[in-house]
This record gives structure tokens, sequence and C-alpha cells, in this order.
């Protein structure tokens, strides 16, 4: 008959013997997904970027069936949305904190990756899609920003575009390229469009589908940073210290979940612009394109990347110089291979002529690319013995500390004018980020490691 | 009950919080009563002021005649006492200056009102207090092209529509400037009749840049009763920047209380699953 033979009955086992992908595939990712049983409360921000992604997408289809791509009429659309159409307020409002707090969740679920060695091998891939999904999420809130037309939209916008501009030879053409005419205007916002609710969703869907079959494909890792594949139970070959991803963690989640939206709504109905971070006051000016305003700032969490674009001044351009000669002299005794050590050298060259030759507005473009590509790298950079900082030396849990107040500290000065102070704190911001990364093949080393455990400690509830 | 919802709707509206101060040369702001903007009465006469003053140089075009059935008006009223033209009560609040012209006569085309009170927020004032200060910041200045000025607002273009309600007031404005080494105080006092006295010092050392301004009005019960339309004004603006924030809030302490119940629920469900695991 070529009907699958099926365990199920009813409607269940009538699909089952036609499509049996359905239950096998639910079984392998949903109530036979083994994953570790000593999750911690760092471990809720996967599923609630999954929640975020889609509530994103929902809201997203009912903002389009009002919102006009049109420079005449998007500005008031919005408004449009806000007032007149039923309901509108609510799903604008759920669209605005979403995007806010797509942010927060993924940089929680970037540092639990970095605290438990989430990146390590063998799970190089999760990492490298996981990155590959926060560079398009960045794109979207970028290319979704200049949709209301606003003044931040507007010349948030213009700025940004004005950084292909730097890039030697072709910048300019490639700005004018980028915007489709010689300021943002109504064919930028029209491709903006297209981009923002097609385009990158669509990379965003197809992304995070690979990242979850990649992290299903390998399992999950836990804060203990124990393989528990490696100890299975002789008699059903499952690991020891695993469970079943359902129910046990859609319960966890769903009890999470509860958690996150108490802080989301009491954002979304008590404070929606929380202050002009989450709304930026000045995009409740329609955008005028001959009246720059008299301070841009991104929307906060973009700004620790922007304060490493501003902190790149030709001041900045000589402690980059000391900063690389100081590296490449580091590496060139590091590496054994002569090809490496004439590669590191030519490098170290090529950069100092660049610093001197090119205009340090460039170099800040390239150091802010270069500050959100470095997490690609942290599988190789991190040399240490151990995944979980659990057993790693107490000062690396320190390092990392003070790494994530350098990002809010860099976030903060972002949002604010500039000033000395600002540019000085942005600087030295700047080369402590770096050095967090760049220095990881040597002090990821140090140190001693204590001993990681068989299995993962966990206490009875 | 009304009253902790006022109170949150206030929070809500993201202007009750704490501004970081008056920066640089930036005039200190009064503080707005922002208990006028839950005060029905107080609105609508801020209403009437909106539609008498302003609603002929400045459009509200995002906001609709009849939304104002929120802050108690009904249609009839609104067609009697504020609509002039022939406008319907479903029609937005236009104008009919032609934008060109407004800005031949003023130099600027004034802007639309309709999110005024979110648009001129900032880290270092709310939008609520700026216009309530700045509408009551205008002196007379002889110098000026429309005769007025404003102490917020150096050299605005706007003159002092509602002048006649405030009566004749003197200024006297102090700006502190610094020229790297030395600080100037610069003292500017305007008569009634827009005549200034103006009177530089320098100080010794450097100071903090600021101004400072006072007005001696010459009929007191006017000035008062101003200050009230003009509070009254600016709740109306708060309203009208987000008409919905009221029913934005009443139903947020219900999605909380909701929530917070389910989550217990979620929680007791999570550990009666989780008895299991050992």
């Amino acid at each position: 008959m070529g009907l699958h033979n099926t365990e199920y009955k009813g409607l269940l086992g009538w699909i089952d013997a036609r499509m049996p992908t359905m239950m096998a595939e639910y079984k392998r990712h949903v109530s036979e997904y083994y994953a570790p049983k000593n999750f911690n409360f760092w471990y809720i921000f996967g599923s609630l970027a999954l929640v975020v992604l889609v509530l994103q997408i929902v809201t997203g289809i009912f903002l389009t069936m009002h919102y006009k791509p049109d420079a005449a009429m998007a500005f008031a659309s919005v408004e449009y949305i806000m007032r007149e159409v039923p309901g509108g307020w609510f799903i604008r409002y759920l669209h605005s904190t979403g995007a806010s707090f797509f942010f927060i969740v993924v940089y929680l679920h970037m540092f639990r990756g970095l605290l438990y060695g989430s990146y390590r091998k063998p799970r190089e891939l999760i990492w490298i899609f996981g990155c590959l999904i926060f560079l398009c999420l960045m794109a979207e809130a970028f290319f979704g920003y200049l949709l209301p037309w606003g003044q931040m939209s507007y010349w948030g916008a213009q700025v940004i575009v004005n950084l292909f501009a730097a890039i030697p030879l072709i910048g300019p053409d490639l700005a004018l390229w980028i915007r489709g005419d010689y300021v943002i205007g109504d064919a930028t916002l029209n491709r903006f469009f297209a981009f923002h609710v097609i385009a990158i969703p669509l990379l965003l869907l197809g992304l995070a589908v690979a990242h979850i079959l990649a992290l299903h494909d390998v399992g999950s890792n836990n804060p203990d940073g124990v393989e528990i594949k490696d100890r299975l139970d002789p008699a059903t070959g499952k690991p020891l210290d695993g469970i079943p991803f359902h129910p046990y963690y859609t319960v966890h989640d769903i009890f999470g979940l509860s958690l996150f939206m108490i802080a989301f709504f009491a954002i979304l109905f008590f404070a929606p612009e929380l202050f002009g971070y989450f709304i930026e006051w000045n995009n409740f000016i329609p955008a005028d394109p001959l009246q720059t305003p008299t301070h841009i700032a991104p929307v906060w969490y973009f700004t620790p990347y922007y304060s490493i674009l501003r902190a790149t001044t030709t001041e900045f351009m000589l402690v980059l110089a000391v900063a690389t000669v100081l590296y490449g002299v580091l590496l060139f005794f590091a590496l054994r291979s002569g090809i490496g050590k004439a590669v590191v050298a030519v490098t170290t060259l090529v950069l100092l002529a660049g610093y001197f030759v090119l205009d340090p507005k460039f170099w800040g473009v390239v150091l802010m690319g270069a500050s959100t590509l470095i997490f690609f790298g942290l599988p190789w950079l991190d040399q240490a013995p151990v995944k979980s900082m659990r057993y790693r030396p107490g000062w690396h849990f320190v390092l990392l500390m003070a790494f994530a107040v350098v990002f809010i500290v860099l976030g903060y000065f972002g949002t604010q004018p500039p000033s000395p102070v600002n540019q000085y704190t942005s600087m030295v911001g700047t080369l402590l980020y770096f050095a967090f990364f760049l220095l990881m093949p040597w002090w990821s080393r140090m140190g001693g490691f204590g001993p990681v455990p068989d299995r993962v400690s966990f206490a009875a509830h | 009950m009304t009253r902790i919802l006022a109170m949150a709707a206030l929070i809500a509206l993201g202007w009750a919080h704490a501004p970081v101060g008056a920066a640089g040369g930036e005039a200190p702001m009064d503080k707005f009563p922002l208990t006028r903007s839950l005060d029905l009465p107080a609105l609508q006469n801020g209403a009437r002021v909106f539609a008498n003053y302003c609603l002929s140089c400045h459009s509200a075009n995002l906001m609709r005649w009849n939304r104002l059935a929120d802050i108690g008006l009904e249609d009839k009223q609104i067609k009697e006492y504020l609509i002039f033209g022939n406008q319907k009560v479903g029609d937005t609040m236009s104008i009919a200056l032609r934008p060109a012209d407004a800005k031949a006569w003023f130099g600027k085309v004034p802007p639309d009102l309709s999110v005024i009170a979110r648009a001129r927020t900032s880290f270092e004032h709310t939008g609520p207090d700026y216009l309530y200060t700045l509408l009551r910041g205008y002196y007379r200045d002889a110098g000026s092209p429309t005769g007025w000025n404003n102490v917020v607002y150096p050299n605005i273009g706007m003159p002092h529509v509602m002048w006649e309600r405030q009566g004749p007031r003197e200024a006297t404005i102090q700006r502190v400037s610094n020229d790297g080494k030395n600080a100037i105080r610069t003292v500017s006092v305007f008569d009634t009749a827009g005549q200034g006295r103006v009177t530089r010092e320098t100080l010794k050392g450097a100071a903090a840049e600021h101004v400072e301004f006072s007005f001696k009005s010459a009929d007191a019960a006017a000035a008062r009763q101003f200050d009230a339309d003009v509070a009254d004004l600016v709740a109306y603006l708060v309203f009208m920047t987000d008409p919905g924030a009221g029913s934005r809030v009443r139903i947020g302490v219900w999605v909380l209380v909701f929530l917070t119940v389910f989550s217990v629920l979620a929680w007791w469900l999570n550990r009666t699953y989780w008895k299991d695991v050992k």
C-alpha cells in the first residue's frame, strides 16, 4: 500500500502513515531531545529569543497592513496606526518594545555562551550560525528604524550609510548605490522596507533553523561544560544526565516566559518609550532633510559600537598604531611557522601604513565592523582547557565581567553627546574591548583549572 | 483607585521622570503641573485655548476632532465651540495656512502640534515642562521683527499670540558665558515697551555657563490667570500627543495582574513536573 507502519491511532495515525517525518521530527527536536538537567537561569534566553522572533514577525505582518512606505506618508501612517487603527497602538508598541527586547535577550544569550564556553568544540558551527543571526538582527533593526521616518530615523540612516563613503575608491559610489539617491529619500525608504519585511526576515528564519538543527545534532552544553552524551544509560542508550525537552523544559520555559512578559508588558503599557531609550523622542519629529539634529545617537543596542566608531579620531590613530605594533610583536614571537611570522609582519606594516594614509573615519568603520565580527573568532580565541567558568580561575570570571562592564560603559557613552570625557572613556573602552578578545589565546590558558566532574552537578528540586 | 491610576498614567507618559537638569546654556525649566493633564475641565479649557490661539498657524493633522470625546466633549460642543471653518467632526485638525506663506511670514513653517509634547522631550527636559516654560517665557523686545522675544527660545519666529491675556511684563535675563579664560555676566532688562538695557561684567575665573530670568508683571491677576490657561493648554497638548495613553495604562494594570497570577501557576506547573527529576 505504500503506507508507513504507524504506532499512532486516529487522525495522528492517519497522518503518520502518510508523512512519518512529522512525528519523527517532533520526537527528535521536542519530546525526545535530551537536554542536560542542570540548566540554570541563563538558559532561558534561547527560547525567549525564539518567542520574540515570532512576535516581531506576527506584529510586523499586522503593521505592514497599515504602514505606507512612502516618504510623504510614512510618518503619518505610523501615527495613524497609533491613533486610528483599533488596537494599532498595541501592535506598534509590541513591535517597538520587541525590537529592544530582542537585543536584550540576544546579548544575555551570548553572555551565557561566554560564561559556559558554549561555543567550544563541538559547537563552533552553532556559534557561527548564532553570530550570523546577530548580524542579521542588527541589519534588520537598522533597516526597520528608518521606517517611522522621524528625525532620528532619517539622520541615523544618513550617518550609517555615509560610513560606507569612507571606504577608499569605491566609497562614495557605494553609498550612493545603497541610498539610491544623493540623500536618504523615498528610494531609500522603499528599499529599506523591502529588506526589513522580507529579505532579512527570511535569512533570520533560515539561520534560526540552522542554529537549532546544529544544536540538536551535537546536544546542548550546560553550566558545568560536561558532555552528557559521554555518559549514556546502558539500558536505554539515553544520556544519564539528560531529560526530555518536553515536558521538562517546556514547563521551565513557560515559567521563564511568564516572568519575561511581566517585564515586557510593564514597559509596553507604562513607559513604551522607556524615557527615550526604546523610542527616541526626536523620532516624533517628522524627517527633515534640511535640519540636522544637534545630537544624533542610534538606539541603545547599537551604542557600544557607535562609541567605538566615535573613539577613532586622528588622536586615537597613534594609540592604535602603538597597540598594533605591540600585538604584532607578540604574535610574531608566539607563532612558530615562518609563513605565520611573515604574514604577521606584513599585515602589521600594511596596517601601519594604512593608519596614516587613510582617513581615521575609515578606520573607525573598520573597528566598528571588527567589534561585531570578532565574536566569530571566539571558538578559536578561547584556549582554556575547560569550557565552563565554574572550573576556570576566578580571575577569568572577573575579566569576563570587566568586559561586560566595558560593553555597558561604551553603550552609555554612545547615547551621550560628544565631550572630552566621553571621547577618552570611549578610547580606553575600545582598547579594552579588543584586548579582551585578542589577548584571549594567552590569558585563557593561564591559571589553575579545577577538575571537571564526570557528571553534571544537580540538586533535585 | 482613580488617583493611583492617574499617577500611573503620568509615569506612563514618561514625563514623571526627573530630567537631568538644564545643560550648558539652556534656560531652567518650570515644572508643568502634571496632574493638570488628568483634569477634564482643564483639558477642555486647554482644547478651547488651542482651537482659539494655536490652530490657525499650527495644524494638528494627526488629530481627529471627535477624538476630543476622550476628554468629555460631545460632537455638538466640538462643532459649536471649537471648529471655526466648515470642517466635520470626523476631519483632522488641519489648517488653511499654506507652508510657503508661513515660511515668508515667520521665517519657518510652524510645526504640526499633534505629537509636540513628545517631540520636545529630551534627556535634558520633559516636553510638557519645555512647552509650559516656553509659552510663559515671552517678553517685549523692540529690536526683534515681531516685537517679541523668548527666554527659552531666543529670537523665536512665533510672536506672543496670547499677549493680551498676560498683561505687560518687565523681563530680566542674566546670562553667564565663558570665553575660555573668564566668565562674562550679561544682564539684560527689557521694560514693558521692549526697550532693553544691557550691562556686561567680567567675573574673575571661570564659571559654569547658565541662564537665569525673572519677570515683573504689571497686572498680577492677569498673569496668574494666564499661567493657569497655559497649564491647561499644555495639558491638552499632552493629551493630544498620545490620546490612548489613559486606556493603555488602565489595560496595563489588568495585564500585569493577570501575568502575576499566570506566573504563579507556571511556577507551580514547573515544580510539579520537576519533582520527578532526581
